[in-house]
């Protein structure tokens, strides 16, 4: 099957086998090797994509229910050369270790932040609850996401100086 | 200790994290060959059965299915079998009788993923089932099944390990006014590192050369096993490459030759084609090596002042079909002899029995190879039950009875000399902490309204860093540390060691040793592991045992560099060499610090401007050789409230005390702790592989063996003392799996306390909501 779709915000399209998973489409199709697999039960996370901004374990989804729709993924994160204030928060703050689980724990991360720019340690903590880490015990991962959040409200205001004025 | 250096003692960001943040890291699982095709595996419905018939001609019809392999066809290559690195032997693939469910029964190559699986799918065997043997102490009944028919021995039983003083004990026992025993079993329970295992392997039938892209912790050790399983197919060591990449989690779990490992370059050798096999998440939990397994059965006898003086420890080691653990040859039941923990016991006896049982091999790490944690978990647990009996405080009674900071070094019972240690002061440090004293009356008022709340203590001593010569070896190799340092002319660094990160940091941490010995800027120093055709031959990483061995070696190279830039500085400064001292990271004549050279232009001249009589470059390479091993510690205590409804078991807070030596780090080491205490937590509530009668794995996904997520994982609290070794070139010890081994009796302990008032004395981990409230239920208290 003939699948179209816009993967960090480019247009990418390939030919399918049904039950091709998004997973390996990204993975293997596209190359994009940031994304990585680590269950087969929709449980550790490793794999989430956001999915038209919606963070989905792409192990869990077909390739071609994703035709049409937009993929965002770790490569997508960093802009111009300038890291995401995710990925900054998780170096700074030491939320990684081997690294396997961070693409889909800074992907479930972006898509909070972007419906709740300052979660509380319980939010966030709920938010990441599907993402499986083994290296870090969550607490600094906890910490990189309230960096980030720190700094997105930070830039949000120095660039909407009014809009912050009003909130 | 110049921050613009980054040497020893600062948190210097990763250098690592540039890739992995970027999606940019490389795993197993991201390389891709030309023409690679894949490779995937029958695995058994059965714990014990025979093999009546295996059908691969579905498979073989299956377009884009290149090769069916058997045991059978592994017969004339002489593979069916593969030596283990405890000295038994392993099934690669069965040829007559499978031992465990979700063994290794053939293998499907595929020119896609996909593929493999339909191939897989549609292999056909027929089985006859054969009695199950799941319980090892059933194993050792005279009338058991044997397992093993391949062995000239016929029972169930591996080996025996014992240590101790057992008619001394014995006598203490009789001599003491209290004797607290207790059974304990701690669960199997496997790593789960979030990469599953995997290998590309590539064959060159042209040059022979074999090249693997490998999930290993010890590349180096796999290079030679490889040769040895191997050679005789023509795979010598000089044309074997063993590449470990970015390793996506290991914790011991990494270190075993699993049989797909075998297969996957045994189907390169086979189609001269590059082959990938990766491993499913449920194959990982159900076939993988396994950790703990161990039945004990604990004794303490003390004075009725509360003086421990005696310890008895007997236990049962379920190790599966085959000995696949990885521990050194002396020690078949690990390092369990550092069971007398944090107190100066008279006397102590300890036995292992190693059993056989139709299950996956265990007795592999779980952040801890070498059964410390079993040790730590059965000494700690005692210590409380001891405390109970005397209506004691367990934190008085620990403090009592500690071995005291001047008696370093410490020769303890079972013979291992610790080398440095102030307990007492770890543990005041965290009752301090967490505000002890009130935690106590806090606990007195809740009980009085019938609210359950539980302190658990646990004061754990490690033993890591394996190991010196005299003692240590895996398959006859010695576990010595080895580092090669490079300075290059323009003062730039290569550092390459024997070891393998899988997560710790290693490319930052090295790289410090290095700046600290050397005065270069850690940005100026490239760590490289992993590659065997690179680095140094070394036994990997696992055991907490890089820093005490390769970090030992990495500054004893540094140390070489030193002295032989002492003499070019001497030439460049028109100076004796006597007269030259290392101070502020500079070379300076003695007394006369405006005549200096760095050591950027030290290597300079090395390789321009060297002096008569010396030779050019400036390398070094250390194969360090420990004289003993090291004795990290830590005292933890935890809070958890009790749900009377749900029975489960809330976390409230952990104060965590570490020390381990001189920190690199610190950044990086309590990110360490972080993870050590939350892999304690996990065996400690949640995680548990049980077997029903007939072998069945119960609970082989991640929708069953319940790793701790975010929502289960306190807000960890640390702080640190610290005692540095006295035999380490830099004072430091290890921590990896520091919090591993010391969390899980902190937390059962905290358990117990908060029920110890309707007459509880132990629960076995996990320590489960339905354990609890049957309990509840039992003492009348559930809501």
């Amino acid at each position: 099957m003939r699948v179209q779709m816009t993967v960090n915000g480019t247009t990418k399209e390939a030919d399918v086998e049904p039950r091709l998973l998004l997973v390996h489409l990204i993975r293997e199709n596209l190359g994009l090797t940031g994304t990585h697999i680590g269950c087969d039960t929709t449980s550790c996370g490793a794999c989430t994509v956001l999915l038209d901004g919606r963070p989905v374990k792409s192990c869990t989804v077909f390739a071609v229910q994703a035709d049409g729709r937009s993929v965002s993924t770790v490569e997508g994160l960093e802009q111009g050369g300038v890291l995401h204030a995710v990925q900054e928060g998780f170096t700074k703050e030491h939320g990684l270790q081997c690294g396997f689980c961070t693409p889909g724990m800074m992907m479930t991360s972006v898509a909070l932040l972007e419906r709740n720019a300052a979660p509380t340690e319980l939010q966030i903590r709920q938010a990441i609850s599907g993402n499986l880490c083994r290296c870090t015990g969550y607490v600094n991962i906890v910490k990189a996401i309230q960096y980030a959040g720190t700094k997105l409200r930070e830039t949000k205001a120095e660039r909407e100086p009014a809009a912050a004025g009003r909130a | 200790m110049a921050v613009e250096i980054g040497g020893i003692g600062h948190s210097v960001q990763r250098k690592e994290d540039a890739r992995f943040i970027r999606g940019r890291g490389n795993y197993v699982d991201d390389v891709k060959l030309p023409g690679m095709v894949y490779l995937d595996i029958v695995r058994s419905p059965y714990a014990h059965a025979r093999i009546v018939k295996i059908d691969t001609s579905k498979a073989l019809a299956i377009p884009g299915v290149l090769a069916v392999i058997t045991g059978k066809d592994l017969v004339p290559l002489k593979l069916e079998w593969m030596p283990t690195l405890m000295g038994d032997k392993q099934m690669v693939l069965p040829t007559d009788t499978v031992m465990y469910q979700a063994q290794e029964v053939a293998a499907v190559v595929a020119t896609e993923r996909y593929i493999a699986a339909d191939g897989v799918a549609a292999v056909e065997v027929e089985y006859e089932p054969l009695p199950v043997v799941v319980d090892p102490i059933k194993a050792l009944l005279p009338d058991a099944p044997v397992i093993r028919e391949d062995r000239a021995q016929k029972n169930n039983q591996i080996w025996h390990w014992e240590a101790g003083d057992k008619a001394g004990t014995d006598k203490a026992f009789r001599e003491s006014d209290v004797v607290v025993k207790q059974d304990i079993y701690i669960p199997r329970i496997v790593v789960a590192s979030i990469e599953t295992c995997g290998m590309v392997a590539q064959f060159d039938k042209i040059d022979g050369q074999l090249t693997v892209w490998m999930t290993t912790q010890a590349p180096h050790a796999i290079r030679t096993v490889i040769a040895l399983v191997a050679g005789h197919l023509g795979l010598a060591e000089h044309k074997i490459r063993v590449i470990s990449p970015d390793i996506g989690g290991g914790f011991g779990g990494k270190v075993p030759v699993y049989p797909g490992y075998v297969l996957t370059i045994g189907a390169s050798v086979l189609t001269g084609l590059p082959v990938k096999w990766i491993e499913d998440r449920s194959e990982n939990i159900q076939a993988d090596s396994f950790a703990r397994d161990y039945h004990i059965t604990a004794e303490l006898a003390a004075k009725k002042d509360g003086t421990m003086r005696a310890l008895r420890v007997k236990t049962v080691a379920d190790h599966g079909a085959f000995d696949a653990a990885a521990n050194p040859s002396k020690f078949p039941a690990g390092l369990f002899g550092i069971v007398t923990g944090s107190y100066p016991f008279e006397k102590a006896f300890v036995e292992v029995d190693g059993v056989y049982t139709n299950k996956p091999p265990g007795g592999i790490a779980y952040r801890c190879s070498f059964r410390v944690t079993e040790a730590a978990f059965a000494i700690e647990r005692l210590v409380d039950i001891l405390a109970l009996e005397l209506k004691r405080d367990p934190a008085d009674l620990r403090l009592q009875n500690f071995i005291p900071p001047q008696a370093f070094p410490f020769m303890s019972t079972l013979g291992w000399e610790y080398d440095s240690g102030n307990y007492a002061g770890a543990l005041k440090l965290a009752m301090d902490k967490i505000g002890y004293a009130a935690l106590r009356r806090e606990q007195a008022e809740k009980r009085k309204r019938g609210e359950l709340m539980g302190i658990g203590i646990s004061s754990f001593t490690e033993i890591v860093g394996a190991g010196p010569s005299k003692h240590f070896d895996i398959l006859g190799l010695k576990m010595f540390g080895s580092c090669e340092i490079r300075v290059h002319p323009t003062g730039k660094a290569t550092v390459r060691l024997g070891v393998k990160s899988q997560g710790q940091g290693h490319e930052t941490t090295f790289g410090q040793i290095v700046a600290e010995e050397l005065g270069l800027p850690v940005a100026d120093i490239e760590v490289e592991e992993g590659d065997t055709d690179t680095a140094p031959y070394g036994l990997g990483t696992y055991a907490s045992r890089s820093t005490p061995v390769a970090g030992a070696a990495t500054a004893v190279a540094a140390r070489k560099i030193r002295e032989k830039g002492k003499l070019i500085a001497a030439h460049l400064l028109e100076a004796s060499p006597d007269d030259i001292e290392w101070k502020d990271y500079k070379y300076q004549v003695k007394g006369v610090p405006a005549k200096s050279k760095t050591m950027a232009e030290v290597a300079f001249a090395a390789y321009t401007n060297h002096p008569q009589g010396v030779e050019a470059g400036l390398e070094a390479v250390d194969y360090y050789d420990p004289p003993n091993l090291t004795f990290p510690f830590g005292s933890y205590i935890c809070v958890v409230d009790i749900d009377k409804g749900t029975g489960e078991v809330k976390v409230r807070r952990f104060f965590a005390v570490d020390d381990c030596g001189t920190i690199i780090n610190p950044m990086i080491v309590e990110g360490q702790i972080h993870g050590g205490l939350t892999m304690g937590l996990a065996p400690a509530l949640f995680e548990e592989i049980n077997y029903d009668k007939d072998g069945n794995i119960q609970g082989g996904t991640f929708m069953d063996y319940l790793l701790p997520t975010a929502m289960e994982t306190p807000s960890w609290e640390t702080a640190k003392t610290t005692t540095p070794s006295p035999h380490h070139p830099i004072g430091a010890k290890g921590v990896g799996e520091s919090a591993t081994v010391g969390a899980p009796a902190a937390i059962a302990n905290a358990v117990v306390d908060a029920l110890a008032h309707l007459g509880v004395r132990h629960i076995d981990i996990p320590i489960t909501p339905w354990k609890v409230q049957r309990i509840l239920k039992e003492k009348g208290v559930a809501e």
